[in-house]
């Protein structure tokens, strides 16, 4: 196939991995607003979950979030983020989409963090109290570890979401590995969007990897992570 | 909140609304018609697959593996993919959708079936039943809530990932989505968000209905 040699050769040309628009750059820099957007996501949303779900209270919220998590689509909230932005003088780019990539990992991130912990057996959480320890005992020694295969999950799942929706920031002005396919669809270059298209799908499935590696050395000995399908997600 | 005005220009322009009721209805029927053909070709793969696995055990790992990983890759990944060999058409956007129904479905439908109380099957079969009459008149019966719980979440899911299928020219309403931002024209892209998320309620709240009429016997379930 003569496409599939063109992109070996795209792959295997220097130039292609060198300079400000090369593969090197992109992908350090898909990668890196994907992490760190994950990263503001979990510690905006992880609080009041832990808090909420130990207080046995907010399932409405949890719910609530969820569902709208997933109706709404990512690409309207990548969209909308840009005039928005605009109009704030951030400007596009970087802002914009960072802003939704945050916004769109937080309601799967909420709501798994809350039903983990809230799933928690009370009998565990009742011995535990009846131990004597107090409360905010109870929820880091007992609560917090038995949720932490949920919330492992939770973090894997959003990362793999946000690197998939990274792609669309190409749209609104950023860079990362987005700008092959959507300069590939545009100029109609099956090179780009091809290479583009395997570059994103090798990122999204070596994080899943990643996080199901270092799994054994997050969770706590004995508590395995549960499957993807069980976790909340929501679309790209 | 969004509607602030700044620099003069409102964020959304009522106006251009009801001057493209007509543009607004024919996105609407493109959108429910890429929502409902992955969601029928989704359903009979998932279910075929669902039997095969049901039936050999064996295959149930592998099927949701392959499910799972097609689920994973990232939906424009997926789409460039299939560019360079369908174009930038319905083909490519079908076949990316029903891609991401396959793991949602599956394990529903075959959820669903395991769920059927053994007593319920023995009962069926010390009547007579033979065990192709059971599963179809008993057990896929009794499966219905699970399965639609299923259905639903696809449907939900499907109609937001059409959006992003605008960037290869199909899009439903998020065709508005990709044209809004092309022009700065803010009220476009609202006008193509909230669409989605309205129409994405209509499919939730048409799967509930089908959920009640088929098997009123369940409760109700928040999911």
């Amino acid at each position: 196939m003569n496409l599939l040699s063109d992109v070996l050769d795209f792959f295997l040309t220097a130039q292609s991995w060198t300079g400000d628009d090369g593969l090197l750059i992109r992908t350090v820099d898909h990668l890196a607003l994907s992490l760190f957007a994950t990263m503001v996501a979990v510690a905006l949303a992880l609080p009041p979950a832990v808090w909420l779900g130990h207080r046995r209270r907010g399932a409405f919220l949890a719910v609530a979030l969820v569902n709208v998590g997933r109706a709404v689509p990512s690409f309207g909230i990548v969209a909308l983020a840009l005039p928005i932005s605009l109009r704030l003088g951030l400007g596009l780019g970087f802002w914009p989409t960072f802003v939704a990539l945050v916004a769109l990992a937080m309601p799967p991130v909420f709501t798994n963090t809350y039903s983990g912990i809230r799933e928690v057996d009370p009998a565990i959480v009742e011995a535990a109290a009846g131990m004597g320890m107090t409360d905010v005992q109870v929820l880091r020694t007992t609560e917090l570890p038995l949720a932490t295969p949920v919330i492992w999950t939770a973090v894997r799942v959003s990362t793999v979401q946000v690197i998939a929706t990274a792609t669309l920031g190409a749209v609104i002005g950023w860079g990362g590995l987005g700008r092959y396919l959507i300069d590939g669809f545009a100029q109609g270059n099956d090179v780009w969007v091809l290479a583009g298209g395997i570059m994103v799908a090798a990122l999204a499935l070596l994080a899943d990897a990643a996080f199901t590696v270092a799994e054994r050395w997050v969770l706590p000995r004995g508590l395995s992570s549960r499957d993807r399908s069980e976790v909340e997600t929501v679309a790209v | 909140m969004i509607l602030a005005q700044t620099e003069g220009r409102p964020l959304v322009r009522w106006d251009w609304i009801f001057d493209h009721l007509d543009d607004i209805w024919a996105r609407t029927l493109e959108h429910v018609t890429l929502t409902g053909i992955a969601l029928i070709f989704g359903f009979a793969i998932s279910l075929g697959l669902s039997l095969l696995a049901i039936r050999y055990r064996r295959t149930y790992s592998p099927i949701t593996w392959v499910a799972g990983l097609l689920y994973t890759i990232p939906s424009l990944a997926l789409f460039a993919f299939l560019v360079p060999f369908t174009g930038l058409s319905l083909l490519t956007a079908e076949i990316g959708l029903v891609s991401y129904t396959l793991l949602i479905l599956i394990r529903n439908i075959v959820a669903g079936i395991d769920g059927v109380s053994p007593a319920v099957l023995e009962a069926a079969f010390g009547m007579g039943y033979t065990s192709r009459r059971a599963f179809w008149d008993v057990q896929m019966p009794l499966a219905v809530p699970v399965i639609v719980a299923g259905l639903r979440v696809a449907s939900v899911t499907t109609v937001g990932l059409v959006t992003v299928t605008s960037l290869i020219g199909q899009g439903g309403y998020g065709a508005f989505i990709l044209r809004g931002l092309r022009r700065d024209f803010p009220t476009e892209i609202l006008v193509g968000t909230v669409l989605s998320v309205l129409l994405a309620v209509v499919f939730d709240l048409l799967f509930l209905q089908i959920e009640r009429r088929t098997a009123p016997w369940a409760h109700r379930r928040v999911v």
